[in-house]
């Protein structure tokens, strides 16, 4: 079918609209609580994101997964409800309550409508303010997460992302187990370790809250004292950040699944922490590598060989160095070779600039995205949190697009150069062994352990 | 509280909805295209093709080559996407309101001219990437074919629901390009799709670019109608899967009335009820105070020939499953004989209200809606009278519902355990 004009040229864009960056307003409640407010009227909607200096970073493997104990007793009984009159009641006013741990924090994040913020704020308050820890409810939880992680160990990324934690970081390393805890390390933390965790790190001078939506901060300040502001006042010291863990000469650890239809792959190593000075050219590098579709990883697994449904990287950026890591689930047969495309591209990345072509799609696919991260009052909170927990300074999100625009081929260069390592990986496989396991030695990547 | 979704309504000559809704207080634009057909209008023998032919939509059309579509959208800082379900397939793009105009020519030209770019070597390519969705997200994952099982021991062999979205192997196998080729003529023409625009943008010059990309795109022939006879009832089905898990779960699944149906609201507050936050019913009786099981769900899958209501709970370890059935459908006869406080109804509205306000603070999810409500109800401004559905709701109705569909007919039981344990399944008489 012909056309009655030229539709071979993709029409012309203009420059994107302003990004007008939320404003904050700042406010220290009585016991030193700190609070920022951002006022988004329009749907009756508050978030609030009430964010604790301590998470998982704070243990060593033997005691890992219990930050998120702490974070799901939290609500499991306090001195005014009991689990269950808990859950009844935040249930009838619709609000949603989650309360997680992360590597960095533990976030009690509250979502409920505008008119019944009153009463929601007075739940979320009784589980920093007051919670009790009951015996009977911790031996619940404890049994659901040995439970959970027997259920995990089944599914082949989670045992893929255990093994890639406990190789690339190894046992004396915060990061060498999952947030979730081992077997092991969960079955030995009582209902003492979880209090004693919340009464050293829980206080409101080692936290923040951020609010978002349709709120009048003149409003909301008096009801946080009322709430919020019976929190004893503290300051304690938040747990130091980890540091870098030895590096190892590259190494394949192959993880046994009999009959597996497809190969689980996770490579990396530990990288650099949040407040690296490479951050703007390393977003670059990972978009380019394997942060979008058309990111080299997802192009040549995908698109150019239909090894899988789909490839990518990232940067787990945290207060320690997080790490990098790259991945794919790849139809068995191909596993070597999707292998040695993974070190391929890490190798590729480090040894030539990226080209002008994808150096300008990554900045502005980065740099233009902006404004999606900022559409609801929800991702507002998280994004003003993660601001204020990494330090990142009150013009962060104002110098966002500029900073990324400005990121050269040189720097990514230069960042690859720094912060990826293809002599010293961890190249984690976890598949059908009797199928994979001789190719893969044949490739020359290195030596084959199994974990 | 303000649900209204502002929008105004244009039908091309060629048959393409057009709907357009305004929102300047975000520097974004959202385009998406419903096209009305999904898996339902797939034939025994060529399962998966819809969701097969979403993929090829993606891989370059005459004047927008192969790579282009993603390269371009990236360029400008766009994301972009697609899904097919068993009743339709949708394409989206959310990028910079300045870039409107390049996601309009992109959707245009796939529309008008995807078939001169078509070629063996993409759909051969395409399959593979498919074939490893479906072992990535099917095969090698635990519990992974328990829904297609039970659709296909819920739904007779040629009815449209028998078989799931992804497809079956050997069907994926057998596509060809001629398939390709019929399949585009017939579901992806104009008078088969609507598209909304949503965000910062005018109205009036969104009609005009519309116009101009895809007024001259010919109408296509009528898309067949999908016809099903309604299934009743399928004598209530027992079947038993052996898996590489630790934890054995149940899936219950009955027929229920289609998606706005009489009883489908009904059914979304019962799901409520037995099963959302912590204080559900059967989260309170099975996970927090007998601790038998891991965790519980309960959904209405609202589909436009007829839904499916399930209840899945995955037991704790060694935990037998007849005693979590037994356990639910006693949950399910005391809800069915009235008992269902006002406190639960309060809670179930509350809930479901949220969510639904939560949706629409996306651009792309009230874009998304607009579609959706214009395919299933014919009115793109169905929102209020969908939140209405929910507000309207007694006790009575979700005891009428949960008795008619529920507790009136036996539901396929499905128990995926441990290999070698059969003995943890649900009774198979």
């Amino acid at each position: 079918m012909s056309s009655t004009f030229d539709r071979t040229a993709p029409p012309t864009v203009g420059p994107p609209p302003a990004v007008v960056p939320p404003a904050v307003e700042r406010h220290r409640l009585h016991n030193g609580l700190d609070v920022l407010v951002v006022r988004r009227p329009g749907l009756p909607i508050v978030d609030l994101r009430l964010v604790v200096r301590a998470g998982a970073a704070a243990d060593l493997p033997e005691r890992a997964g219990r930050a998120s104990l702490v974070a799901e007793m939290l609500d499991e009984g306090t001195r005014r409800y009991t689990a269950i009159e808990f859950a009844e009641a935040l249930d009838r006013l619709g609000a949603e309550l989650e309360i997680a741990a992360n590597w960095d924090a533990t976030v009690l994040s509250l979502h409920v409508l505008r008119s019944r913020l009153e009463p929601a704020l007075d739940l979320m308050a009784e589980t920093v303010v007051r919670p009790t820890f009951p015996e009977v409810e911790m031996r619940r939880v404890r049994d659901e997460r040995l439970a959970d992680l027997a259920r995990q160990r089944q599914e082949p990324r989670f045992l893929a992302h255990e093994t890639f934690c406990a190789v690339a970081y190894g046992q004396g390393h915060p990061y060498g187990a999952t947030l979730s805890g081992t077997p092991e390390s969960v079955q030995a933390i009582g209902r003492d370790e979880v209090e004693a965790f919340y009464r050293q790190h829980f206080r409101p001078g080692n936290a923040f809250l951020v609010a978002v939506g349709d709120v009048d901060p003149a409003e909301l300040f008096p009801l946080l004292e009322r709430t919020l502001g019976a929190w004893e006042p503290a300051t304690p010291a938040p747990p130091a950040p980890p540091g870098r863990p030895a590096a190892r000469p590259t190494t394949i650890f192959l993880v046994d699944r009999p009959g597996a239809a497809q190969s689980e792959i996770q490579v990396g190593h530990a990288a650099v922490p949040r407040a690296t000075p490479d951050f703007f050219p390393l977003l670059v590098l990972n978009t380019v590598l394997g942060g979008a579709f058309t990111s080299r990883l997802n192009m040549a697994l995908r698109e150019e060989r239909g090894y899988t449904y789909g490839a990518g990287s990232r940067f787990d950026f945290r207060l320690g160095p997080g790490p990098f890591v790259a991945s794919s689930a790849v139809f068995t047969g191909v596993t070597d070779d999707a292998l040695r495309i993974f070190v391929d591209e890490i190798r590729r990345i480090r040894e030539e600039p990226v080209t002008a072509d994808e150096l300008e799609r990554a900045r502005n696919y980065v740099a233009l995205g902006l404004p999606r991260q900022l559409e609801t009052t929800g991702q507002i909170a998280r994004t003003i949190a993660d601001i204020e927990l990494y330090g990142l300074g009150d013009d962060y999100l104002a110098r966002f697009i500029q900073r990324v625009r400005a990121v050269t081929a040189e720097e990514v260069l230069r960042a690859a150069r720094s912060h990826l390592d293809p002599e010293h990986m961890a190249l984690v496989v976890v598949g059908d062994r009797e199928r994979i396991e001789e190719p893969l030695r044949t490739l020359g990547l290195g030596p084959v352990e199994m974990p | 509280m303000r649900v209204d979704l502002p929008h105004e309504v244009h039908t091309l000559d060629n048959g393409l909805r057009v709907i357009v809704h305004e929102d300047p207080s975000v520097p974004l634009v959202a385009v998406n295209v419903w096209y009305h057909v999904g898996s339902k209008n797939e034939r025994p023998g060529r399962t998966g093709f819809a969701h097969l032919f979403e993929h090829l939509m993606f891989e370059g059309s005459a004047h927008a080559p192969e790579g282009m579509f993603d390269t371009l959208l990236e360029s400008v800082g766009g994301v972009n996407n697609g899904s097919t379900s068993p009743d339709r397939t949708n394409y989206y793009e959310m990028l910079p309101a300045s870039a409107l105009e390049l996601a309009l020519w992109l959707e245009a030209d796939r529309m008008g001219w995807l078939l001169p770019a078509m070629t063996r070597e993409k759909l051969d390519a395409q399959r593979d990437v498919v074939k490893n969705e479906r072992r990535q997200s099917y095969e090698n994952r635990p519990y992974g074919l328990a829904f297609e099982t039970i659709l296909a021991a819920l739904f007779p062999p040629d009815h449209p629901y028998h078989w799931p979205v992804i497809g079956y192997m050997a069907d994926l196998d057998a596509a060809t390009l001629d398939d390709v080729h019929e399949f585009f003529r017939t579901y992806y023409a104009p008078n088969n799709a609507s598209l909304v625009v949503a965000g910062s943008v005018d109205g009036a010059r969104v009609l005009s670019l519309v116009e101009r990309y895809f007024g001259e795109i010919p109408r296509g022939p009528q898309a067949p109608e999908v016809r099903a006879t309604p299934v009743v009832s399928n004598g209530g089905r027992r079947l038993v899967l052996e898996d590489d898990v630790r934890l054995p779960r149940l899936y219950l699944a009955w027929h229920s009335p289609a998606y706005f149906a009489e009883g489908d609201a009904a059914l979304d507050a019962a799901a409520t009820i037995l099963a959302e936050g912590k204080a559900s019913r059967l989260h309170r009786a099975l996970v927090y105070e007998r601790g038998v099981a891991q965790d519980v769900q309960a959904f209405q899958d609202s589909r436009k020939l007829g839904s499916i209501f399930f209840v899945v709970v995955t037991a704790r370890p060694e935990v037998p499953l007849a005693e979590l059935e037994r356990e639910t459908l006693q949950q399910l006869e005391a809800i069915a004989a009235g008992d269902v406080a006002a406190g639960e109804v309060e809670r179930a509205r509350n809930r479901i209200e949220t969510a639904f306000v939560d949706e629409l603070q996306h651009l792309l999810g009230r874009a998304d809606r607009l579609n959706l409500y214009a395919y299933y109800t014919g009115d793109p401004g169905y929102a209020i009278s969908d939140l209405e559905r929910y507000r309207r709701l007694e006790a009575g109705d979700i005891a009428t519902a949960v008795r008619r569909w529920l507790v009136g007919a036996p539901p396929v039981a499905l128990s995926v355990v441990p290999r070698g344990r059969l003995d943890l399944a649900a009774g198979t008489a």
